[in-house]
Order: C-alpha cells, then structure tokens, then sequence
C-alpha cells in the first residue's frame, strides 16, 4: 500500500476524481479532476501546484561532500557554488546513465540531491573512507512545485526574502507563514516555477498559505497528467519511460549514456576523475549509438489516416508512454519515440524519441507508428 | 477423486515405474502419450511421495511433506494439460520475518511497500534490494537452461555434447564482466557471504540466506550454500520469476494432476503395491517382483525412488560394481529436515502488533539473527535436534479455505535443523518426536503466545517419518542434497547423470537425477524424453 505525503490531507480534499497512482511509494495525484486539462492550462496560463514530495531526498553534508559528489555527477560540481542548484545526471563504471536529477550547494559542505530512484547506497558505497555524510531526507521533507507564469507574483506574497530576483536554479532559504522553507527557482514544465521545500510538521501550513496567496491568480493543484503533458512539451526526459538506469536494465543495449539523452551538455569531462569518465570521454571521441530527438507530426497526414476510416482525427487524451517504432523514408525502423502527447499550446502532436545515430538529420522527415481502427499506420514526422 | 486399484491389469509392460512420487508420474505420462504401455507402482494408498495432501485430522487437509510450489516447470504444465487436470497455484505474495520485540520485516508484492519497510532496518539495503532481485534474475535465467535440458557431459568429445557446453558457454560469455563473477561467487560461496556483499541487516540477510540451507545438511555460513539459495530463485509462476505459491488442495493436487494426465494418456497406476526388488537377470532388468509375491514384466524398468534405495535395495549390491556402489554410499542423503503440521481452530495471535492478515498469507519466516540459524545447524552437527530452529511456515487455509473448515485454519511448519543421525541413532527417532515438536511448538509460541490453545490436532514428522512413510533415504526431501558435487553430471554420480544405471534396461527419474529436487517435475521429463530419444524404451 502507498504511504501518505505530509501534504495528503489536502491533496485528498481536493482530489474530488480519486484518480491516484503509486509513485515511489507513496500516493500522487494523476488529475484532481477528472480530466487533467484544467490542470494543464493552469500550468501554462497561472499557475499549478503539486505535490513533488516522492522524490528522493539526500543532504549530503561534511568536508568531503564535494569530493563525493563531483565523483559521482557527471557534471563538475565545483562550479555549483552556495545558492545555486544544477541538473546533472550520473552514471556508471560504464558512462551508463543511472539516473538524472537535482543538486543544490545550501552552503559549503551541505549539499542536497533529488534523484527518481534510490541512490542512498550508490553514495555510500562511493564514499569509502571520505569524511561526508549522507542522510535519507526523503521523509522528512515534502517538496511542492509551483509551476506556472503567474507563480512569482504567487510565491512573492506567500514568502519571504527576495523571490522577485531569484534567478534560474537559484536557491534562498525563506519562511512562509513564519515556518523555515528552501525554495529553489526549478521545475520540470519547462516555465517560470519554484519547488519549495518544507519540513513536514509544517507542510500543511505551507500548503494552506500558498494556495491562499494564490487565489487571486486562479492557482489549483494539478497533478501528474498535466505535468506529463507539460514536461513533453518541454522536451524533458523521464527516468523509466525514455530511459532505463543501468541497474534496471536487463540487457545492455537497453541502457544510454548521457549523450544519447541530449544530456552532453550536462557532462564535464576534463576534470579530476568521476565515475564513468574513461568510458564517457571514449563515447565523445568516437560518437554515440543513439541520438534523443523531439518529434513533430504532420497533421495533415495525421488527418488523413483516421479520415481513410471516416474518423475524426484521434489525439491522445493524455500523455502516451507505450514506445512505437520509428522508421526511415525506406519503412526500415531506426528507433523509436518513448513518450508523447498532443501540446494544446503548439496544436501539434508530439513526441520524444530516441533514433539511431546516422540515419537522419535534423530537419529530416521520418515516419512514426499509428494505430487507427486497429491497423498500424505510418505518419510522417519531422526531427 | 481417483480410485486407484492394486492389481494391474496384465503382467507385462513396456515400463514399469517404481514409485508413485510426481516424477514418476511426469515420467508415465510422458511415456504413455508416446504410445508406450507404462505402469507406475506406488506403495502408498495414495500417490504423490512427498508432494501428497492427506486428512489427518476430519475436515482439515495438510500438504503432509511439500508445502510449496515454484519450480514446476511450465512447459511440462502445458504438454500434460495439468491444468485441465485440476493442476491451480495460488500465489505466495509476502515473505513475514517476525522478531520477538519488533513488528518484524515483511516483504511483499509491491516494491515501494517493501523498500519503507526494509528501510526501517537499513536504509542503504532497502535501495539496493530491487536490484538484487534484477541480479538474481538474470543468473537464474542462466541457470534455467540448465534444469530444463539433460546435464552437459564436459567430459565428453561428442559433438552434441559439444555443442550444448558451447551454448551454455556462449550465454555464460554474453554476461557482462560483473554478472560472471557473480556467477562464479554464487557458485562458491556460502549463503550469507553472498548476502552480505549486498546487504547488511537483520532480518533480511538470515531469511534470504534461508533458502540456502533447505533440504541440505549445512548452515548459512557453509560455502555451496549460495548456490542453492540461486535454485530457488529459479521458480517461476506465470512468467513471474522468484515466484512461490500454494497448490490448492494441498501440495497433492499436484501429483494428483500428474497422475490423471498420465491415466487419461493411457498409463496404468496401482497403489498399495510396495515392490520388494527388480528382477534382474544377466545384468539385464526383466521387471519388478512385489512384496506380496506377484510379478510384472516389463521391457523397461524406471526408478523413481532415491539413488540411495534403488541400488541398495531395489538392485542389490551384488548386481553392481564395487565403485559404483562405493560411489552410491558416498551420495549424500542426510536428511536435516522435519514437518510439523497443525490444525487449528482459529488464526492465532501474533505479538507483533501489525493488523489485519495480510501479512500471513505468505510464508513466515522465522529466522530473526544470522546467529540463531547458525545456531540450530550447530545443534545438528552434533546429533540433535535444533531447540530454537529455523521455521518456514504457511497458512494455506488463508488463501486457500478449501483445505481447513470455515474459520479454522491449516498451518506448516518446515523445519530445521531435525538430522535424520541424531546422536542415540535413528531408529530413536519416535522417542524423541514429542519433544521435538515441542520444540517447535515452544518456538511459534515466543511469537504466538496463544498458539498451544489454538492446536486441535498435531502432527509431527521427523526425518525418520518421512524414510518411513515415503522411503526417502534418511528422509532427505531432495532424494540427495543439492550441493554442487552432486548435481548436474554428477547426479548421482559421475558418468551416470543421464538417467541409465549400469543394469541394462533400468532408468531412473526420481529428483536424485538432473536436475535435482524441488518438485520440478523435470527429471521425470528429461528421463521420458531421454528414454524416448535413446530407444530405452
């Protein structure tokens, strides 16, 4: 059974559909009602509030946390200074990405991670003889993510301190309703948004007191459907659904590196050694098997498939996650798109895939799997 | 329901099996649907040999012997249609570890679920533990293509010999680095030095490390014990790996469904017919010769009892060489397990304070330290029973209420340590076995505290029961442990791992043969399909 956030009593209050999921154990809200499109819209026109609090939570705190964790992130965390939060991804003795997530200097020798999956003995087992020590702060702390346009006005009345010019992946330690929070200036819809961090004794005031300040902007809570839509539109990836850490993988060519997540940018090779160097530096020297693109479908094809069926043309109602196959010109499959979703703000299907380095270039139209009326169909998209 | 006769219907046959354990009756069947006329002999009024369901007490069905099942192999489920035979597993979803003075540990279905409560004991062995299980996948899936084909012959130059090492070569190649010198520990190690390169807490470590040192005569600490603990990893139900459930009906609905697979392809069964030797002439088998005196001929003769009683007994040292026989006496059988099974009148309490019962629906563990399993093999290793052992039990009336009447419950105590050699002798055994199901009925009640006034009957078997009841040589469960120089080319012995012994015309196909026990079903397969390819029958 999936344990309750410090924010359930109110995320259960306003889920009027009963429309949850496990997420790392715990309960998550898919819609609060019974369609995600409000939701949406609110993340994209005011703001959205959701309960993040499933994610893995680790302070990471001693003389040696730096040491630790620019050996194990992919990118050099020194370059992370007090104040600044970065999104890296790490890997293996391999340069297979394991997982993807946050880090955050609160001050010198105190860091925080985020991370999808458990990590906590990949640290340890890491930190051999360091001085540094690494806690499980999952259940301790609820996250909440205010995401939206309107969300600095909203968190500017809510909060503390100078939410007005924190900048991108900055963080302040700030107090709403007199009890101390984090809030970071992060997020995963791709717009103007804050994740607040609280201890969960005062979570339900925090809860209360944003969503008070938010009732002049039209804030709801909005739940995971819409952010799924959100993060696509974003060209975020997923732990899972466009990618598979290493340790889950049962063959090896299930497995990515960072490179072939349009991470690359993420990776700092020329550095002291971190996990994976040797192999990462190999890949960037002799070019990755796999690219990660976004994909744009015609409509006007689109159209004419469900047409040929006398059918309007389907877009999904939410998110999809079940990969299809993608294929060259010649109907010879080079990849396949892992997630997708119709964008009501481009009014454009999309999807996000990974292809086979060398079989396209950007701008190149290739073809994706649709199914209409029972029959597999291909539909040109463009790279 | 069957009703099974004792008097065959002709006197010749071509096979005959001695034996009604579920691998002879995978064997019959296998045969008679290939057309040939197969009898299976069973002593016992009922068939099954260890994987029997017996009413002991009115109204109350125990799965007396086997209490489990995981390793049946699918693929023998589908080509004797055990389904439409009544064949039904029920899913085992919970593992329960209770410590006195704790909530315990309980394993269950969902991972999330699991990892808060592993958790609880250490936080760096609940995010490692969903990676082990992909681990242990992933070699079990290795080792599956061993038990689901005849043993490889290293020592032969064969080309179809050849070719198999080659295959199994290749998918050992096809490891990355890391799972090779998973596999090369796993075969070397003992149980809990495995574990520990993984996890470092208790509970978990002595209730994993448990399925390592059942049906052996060794500790968690005994190197060889890792591999078995890998053997059980191997189960499977419905495509779901590491897997366990319940029969219902009892573990016999199993063999019950071999049986009726076998009969509806034209096999005969008599029970109630104890056979007394093979006849042999001029080192050829002829038949078997029953303890009342009638004879059946047949053109075959299979074995489906232990290595042990077969040569000793069925053939007679005299027909066999003296390295063969030296060979056969160093088989080892010690059995070091013993059942105590109970009806109860209602689910008794446990002190641990969880609610509701979901947690017992799957197999309880009780095994709270690394250091009390080992201490109930250090009692064995000296000829005694353990005081404080190690217990799997299961409620199968909370899954399945078939099996106790309304409201009142079936429980199943395998346990460990019960050395069929205790120190007095063995023929001691019945002077002891009050007291040694006290000794288990005293452990239950340091977590159960009502359980003495919940039992209505009690039944309790000691490895000299079980030699008694099933002819299992000093009661070892697995017809011959499963330790690694006794398995694959070497079960039971070197050179005769394929199922033929050195009389001609005799076969064998009990779990002393590859690739062992555990009520696969597969050496009953393999030994049909070997006789039907090499013309043995």
């Amino acid at each position: 059974m999936p344990i309750k956030s410090p924010f359930h009593q109110r995320t259960s209050q306003f889920c009027q559909s009963m429309n949850w999921k496990d997420w790392a154990g715990y309960y998550a809200v898919v819609s609060y009602d019974t369609n995600h499109e409000q939701e949406y819209f609110a993340y994209r026109h005011a703001a959205g509030l959701m309960d993040v609090t499933p994610l893995f939570k680790y302070e990471v705190t001693g003389p040696d946390s730096l040491h630790l964790l620019s050996r194990i992130m992919a990118k050099d965390i020194n370059k992370v200074k007090q104040g600044q939060v970065t999104y890296c991804c790490w890997c293996d003795d391999d340069g297979k990405i394991l997982d993807d997530g946050t880090v955050s200097c609160l001050s010198q020798d105190h860091y925080r991670v985020t991370s999808a999956e458990p990590v906590f003995h990949w640290f340890h087992q890491n930190a051999r003889s360091l001085k540094v020590t690494i806690e499980d702060i999952t259940s301790r702390f609820g996250i909440l993510a205010l995401q939206g346009p309107l969300s600095r006005e909203i968190l500017t009345h809510a909060a503390g301190g100078d939410i007005a010019s924190l900048g991108f992946f900055k963080l302040i330690d700030s107090t709403i309703d007199n009890r101390r929070v984090t809030i970071t200036r992060t997020g995963y819809t791709g717009d103007l948004g804050y994740e607040i961090w609280c201890e969960n004794n005062d979570a339900l005031v925090v809860y209360d007191a944003v969503m008070e300040s938010g009732k002049n902007y039209q804030l709801i809570p909005a739940g995971l459907a819409a952010l799924d839509v959100a993060r696509i539109e974003a060209g975020f990836i997923m732990n899972g659904v466009d990618y598979f850490s290493a340790n889950h993988c049962v063959i090896n060519s299930r497995k990515s590196t960072p490179f072939e997540l349009n991470l690359g940018w993420s990776v700092n090779l020329n550095r002291d050694s971190f996990i994976g160097q040797q192999a990462l530096k190999k890949e960037k020297k002799e070019g990755s098997l796999w690219q990660f693109v976004g994909l744009e479908y015609d409509w006007d094809a689109y159209e004419k498939i469900f047409a040929n069926f006398d059918l309007p043309p389907q877009t999904p109602a939410q998110a999809w996650r079940t990969a299809v196959p993608v294929y060259n010109k010649n109907g010879k499959q080079i990849g396949r798109a892992t997630s997708g979703a119709w964008s009501p703000i481009l009014k454009k299907n999309l999807a996000l895939a990974s292809i086979k380095t060398g079989n396209f270039t950007m701008g190149d139209t290739l073809h994706i799997e649709v199914t209409a009326e029972y029959e597999r169909k291909s539909c040109p998209v463009t790279v | 329901m069957i009703k099974f006769v004792s008097k065959p219907k002709t006197s010749s046959y071509d096979a005959v099996i001695v034996g009604g354990g579920h691998n002879g009756l995978v064997c019959a069947a296998y045969l008679a649907k290939a057309g040939k006329k197969v009898l299976v002999v069973e002593k016992r009024p009922l068939v099954g040999g260890a994987a029997v369901s017996e009413q002991i007490a009115p109204g109350f069905i125990f799965s007396t012997f086997s209490y489990v099942v995981s390793l049946f192999r699918p693929h023998i489920i589908r080509q004797l249609n055990l389904v439409k035979h009544g064949l039904q597993i029920i899913p085992m979803e919970t593992t329960y570890n209770p410590i006195p003075g704790d909530k315990g540990l309980v394993r269950w279905a969902d991972a999330g679920r699991t990892r808060h409560e592993i958790a609880r004991f250490s936080q760096k062995d609940a995010s490692l533990y969903s990676e082990f299980g992909l681990a242990m996948g992933r070699l079990s899936r290795f080792t599956k293509n061993i038990i689901d084909t005849t043993a490889p012959q290293p020592a032969s130059l064969n080309p179809k010999e050849l070719f198999k090492l080659l295959k199994m070569g290749k998918i050992f190649k096809n490891f990355d680095g890391n799972m090779r010198y998973l596999n090369v520990k796993l075969m070397t190690m003992s149980a809990i030095d495995f574990l520990q390169e993984w996890f470092e807490s208790e509970p978990l470590l002595p209730s994993m490390a448990g399925s390592g040192i059942i049906g052996t005569f060794m500790g968690i600490r005994s190197p060889g014990t890792a591999y078995v603990l890998l053997h059980h990893y191997m189960g499977e139900i419905d495509g779901a790996y590491r897997a366990w459930g319940f029969s219902k009906g009892g573990t016999g609905q199993i063999s019950l469904a071999c049986a009726k697979s076998a009969l509806s392809f034209g096999a005969e069964i008599i029970t109630d017919a104890a056979v007394d030797h093979i006849d042999i002439k001029n080192g050829r088998a002829r038949g078997i010769v029953l303890e009342n005196g009638d004879d059946i001929k047949a053109g075959t003769v299979i074995s489906c009892l232990d290595p042990n009683r077969t040569f000793l007994k069925m053939v007679g040292e005299h027909e066999l060489s003296e390295n063969f026989i030296t060979q056969i006496k160093r088989y080892k059988n010690r059995g070091s397990s013993g059942k105590v099974n109970l009806a109860l009148s209602r689910l008794p309490n446990f002190r641990d304070g969880r609610p509701g019962q979901h947690h017992l629906k799957g197999d309880i563990t009780i095994a709270p330290t690394i250091d009390y399993v080992e201490r109930a093999y250090d009692e064995a290793k000296y000829g005694e029973y353990s005081k404080r052992p190690f217990l799997n039990i299961v409620i199968p009336s909370l899954s399945d209420p078939s099996v106790a009447p309304p409201g009142k419950h079936v429980l199943s105590a395998f346990v460990q340590y019960a050395p069929y050699n205790i120190k007095e002798g063995a023929d001691k055994w019945p002077d002891k076995r009050e007291a040694f199901g006290n000794a288990v009925i005293d452990t239950i009640e340091e977590y159960c505290p009502d359980i003495r006034s919940c039992i209505i009957h009690k039944q309790i078997i000691s490895p000299w029961d079980i030699e008694k009841m099933t002819g299992l040589t000093e009661g070892n469960i697995f017809q011959g442990e499963l330790s690694l120089e006794q398995l694959a080319f070497l079960r039971p012995v070197a050179e005769w791992s394929r199922y033929r012994t050195p009389i001609s015309k005799l076969w064998m196909c009990g779990s002393g043969t590859h690739p062992g026990g555990g009520l696969m079903g597969a050496p009953g397969e393999l030994a049909a399909k070997t006789m039907l390819t090499e013309g043995g029958v």
